[in-house]
């Protein structure tokens, strides 16, 4: 049998393959090395956190919120949280939301320069993501002195925080702070200066606009593609409001700009963090909750600026100690839809660039 | 210091003393068995060694801490290394074509090796001093890519077949400039012979005449050898590990094996067509400069490949036919000008 003309060439890549984020698979169609479809395959990771939320007291499910996003875990716990304490109407202490805000920050900055090291992975820049995951080890210290785990502390509690930091943690958090202008060199110098970075990545994998919105693409990906928008100032929640901080928003659409911008919003994190470490007051770190929270009969929505994209919070109170149920809207599973509609056309070599520009956690998509 | 100079010289002189015709068949065949062996041995040894040096070389750039269980700061890894590689399993998959399969790996190793044979690594110190020496260089070192196309084909995977068409189209591409960086300096000593080259730099490396062949040269040297920022071929973030996907063992080990020794294979050449060879300062021996000097390149090679990311592969072609190629002629042009000025004044002053 003969074959005339070319042939449609599929391949499978993933769940085990070296570039795939976590265990996300892509089937890729391919004519030569040129890509004219790629179908997303998610679930490989699904743990069926909502049905087990359902299961669990309103605090047994704390952990469990910081295995969704696991590079930026107190983030996850601030929002569940706070939709708790929003149909219990609890006040939480100022220094309690201090500490609150200055984690998720630093869970932010965690989050970002794993992305823009991966990032630098995928095309082949190893030197790049050391230096990320240097400085990120520094702020899992900063979890693990203060909250034992490294990843996921598990810090925010109902009503505020597990304990009080330690006695080394703000010195050692001012050091980083002032460590930071000069990681932010090296990081431009060695990844985003770099010719052949941005000769892979300038003007490609387009997100239009339009595209974004009518996708509903949130977060920093949004952001990137013109769209000023942050539920940080569209609705502030926790203390949001008392910082002056700026929203960067850059307009290139590419997958340039989508790594470039979480290293402008590393920026304004710091200067977020310089804040609150500026003004925190001393004081309890929780609030008096009763022992047994038990929520009266209601439903509430909060969502949160995950480091992913906007995270939502869906919880139906029947009166028990137990939710009756939990829904979570996160960034990252409705960001993966736009994977297809800015590959086509590209190169097998984009894709895994255009890839890594989404940021995706799967522990988020799958949930 | 001549006794030194001239050491393995001696020794292979004193091997054939022990013929009774010091120039008989026998006596070639037993040198250049001989030859054959150290050549195979430096191979393998700097090939291990330099895998070692590579990944310190990595966590030095990157500021991590590297292999440091084995021996002081970890400097033994590369005999573990080797170990561990002869111990594993050798997994043929079930649908490969056998032969091929089987024969990519040596083949690519055999190549390698045969590239050793022109390297003069002393004065004298050459196992085959061929005539046409750098014309067999480019006519051994193109088979390569023949190695690289069978184990992508015969692997019978689809990332496989990807990296060795990128192989194809790469090597072959990048293999161009590659020759006429060189033809600047064949105009000059008017030779192909690699010893001969050497002996014309005894003055000046011709890297201070040919800068821009040098550059070219390199490039085009990384490329061919297919590391970073040219390491299409494997790239794992995208076709796992290219035609070497579905090897592992020895088989696998014979590929980097092969990769490192192509890597001292052409910074040998860079030594001898541009660095001057084995001429430098007395204080050390002829070959122990060659060997310095061949580090002195493999050290610029990794240097560049922790500091850039990979290039697209439509990028590296464009690279490859709209920059290098018209610049490697432009240099050739120069050459050609440069040589008939030089003619001239000769001319002049010796009239």
């Amino acid at each position: 049998m003969t074959i005339e003309g070319t042939q449609e060439y599929s391949i499978n890549m993933g769940p085990q393959h070296p570039s795939t984020h976590g265990v996300f698979r892509m089937v890729v169609h391919l004519d030569g090395e040129v890509v004219t479809k790629v179908e997303p395959k998610i679930g490989y990771l699904h743990r069926g956190l909502e049905k087990m939320a359902e299961s669990r007291t309103y605090t047994q499910f704390i952990p469990y919120t910081d295995r969704l996003d696991y590079l930026a875990g107190p983030h996850n716990s601030l929002g569940y949280v706070q939709a708790v304490e929003k149909l219990m109407e609890i006040e939480v202490p100022e220094r309690a939301e201090y500490l609150r805000v200055i984690f998720a920050e630093l869970g932010r900055i965690a989050s970002h320069l794993v992305m823009i090291a991966s990032g630098s992975l995928d095309i082949s820049g190893w030197t790049p993501w050391s230096y990320c995951f240097r400085d990120r080890e520094r702020i899992l210290d900063f979890f693990e002195m203060t909250a034992g785990n490294r990843m996921t502390p598990n810090f925010v509690r109902i009503g505020g925080v597990s304990h009080d930091v330690p006695d080394e943690f703000m010195p050692a958090l001012k050091s980083f702070l002032e460590d930071m202008p000069e990681m932010m060199e090296e990081y431009y110098g060695i990844f985003f200066g770099n010719e052949i970075a941005q000769s892979r990545m300038k003007s490609v994998g387009i997100l239009p606009k339009e595209l974004a919105e009518n996708l509903l693409i949130t977060g920093a990906n949004l952001r990137a593609s013109g769209v000023q928008y942050d539920v940080r100032k569209a609705e502030p929640y926790s203390i949001y409001d008392r910082f002056d901080f700026k929203i960067p928003v850059l307009y290139g659409c590419d997958t340039y700009d989508r790594h470039f911008i979480r290293l402008l919003e590393i920026q304004e994190s710091k200067k977020i963090i310089e804040q609150a470490f500026r003004d925190i007051p001393a004081g309890p770190v929780m609030a008096k909750v009763p022992k047994v929270i038990k929520p009266p009969v209601s439903k509430v929505y909060h969502r949160v600026e995950n480091p992913k994209g906007e995270m939502g919070w869906y919880i139906v109170s029947n009166g028990t100690t137990k939710p009756a149920r939990v829904r979570i809207r996160t960034g990252a599973f409705v960001n993966v839809q736009m994977l297809d509609a800015i590959v086509k056309g590209w190169k097998i070599q984009d894709l895994v660039t255009i890839f890594a520009s989404m940021d995706l956690v799967l522990g988020e998509v799958d949930k | 210091m001549d006794a030194l100079n001239n050491l393995f010289v001696n020794i292979a002189a004193a091997i054939r003393g022990l013929f009774a015709d010091s120039h008989s068949f026998s006596a070639d065949l037993t040198i250049n068995i001989i030859a054959f062996i150290i050549l195979f041995l430096i191979m393998v040894v700097a090939a291990l060694f330099l895998s070692l040096v590579e990944r310190k070389f990595a966590h030095w750039v990157s500021q991590r801490s590297g292999p440091n269980r084995l021996g002081p700061h970890g400097w033994f890894q590369f005999i573990a290394d080797a170990v561990k590689m002869l111990g594993k399993e050798d997994i043929t998959p079930a649908n490969v074509d056998k032969f091929f399969f089987k024969m990519a790996p040596m083949m690519l190793v055999g190549v390698t090796l045969m590239v050793f044979g022109v390297i003069p690594f002393g004065k004298g110190m050459v196992a085959i001093d061929l005539d046409l020496g750098i014309f067999y260089f480019f006519a051994i070192s193109s088979l390569s890519t023949l190695a690289m196309l069978m184990a992508g084909w015969a692997s019978n995977n689809k990332y496989s077949l990807l990296g060795g068409l990128r192989a194809v189209a790469q090597m072959i591409s990048y293999e161009i400039p590659l020759l006429f960086s060189l033809l600047g300096v064949i105009m000059i000593t008017q030779t192909f012979n690699l010893s001969a080259i050497i002996e014309a730099q005894e003055t000046i490396p011709f890297v201070f005449l040919q800068p821009l062949a040098f550059i070219i040269y390199l490039i085009a040297g990384i490329a061919e050898t297919n590391r970073a920022p040219f390491d299409q071929i494997q790239g794992e973030q995208e076709i796992v590990a290219g035609p070497f996907t579905e090897y592992s063992g020895l088989r696998w080990g014979l590929f980097m094996l092969a990769e490192y020794g192509n890597v001292v294979a052409t910074s040998a050449i860079a030594v001898t067509m541009f660095l001057g060879g084995w001429y430098g300062p007395g204080f050390l021996p002829g070959w122990l400069w060659f060997i310095l000097k061949i580090w002195l390149v493999i050290f610029l090679m990794m240097w560049i490949r922790w500091t850039f990311v990979r290039m697209r592969i439509d990028h590296l072609m464009h690279f490859a036919w709209k920059i290098l190629l018209p610049l490697a002629l432009v240099n050739i042009f120069l050459t050609g000008i440069g040589i008939y000025v030089y003619e001239l004044l000769i001319a002049r002053i010796g009239g």
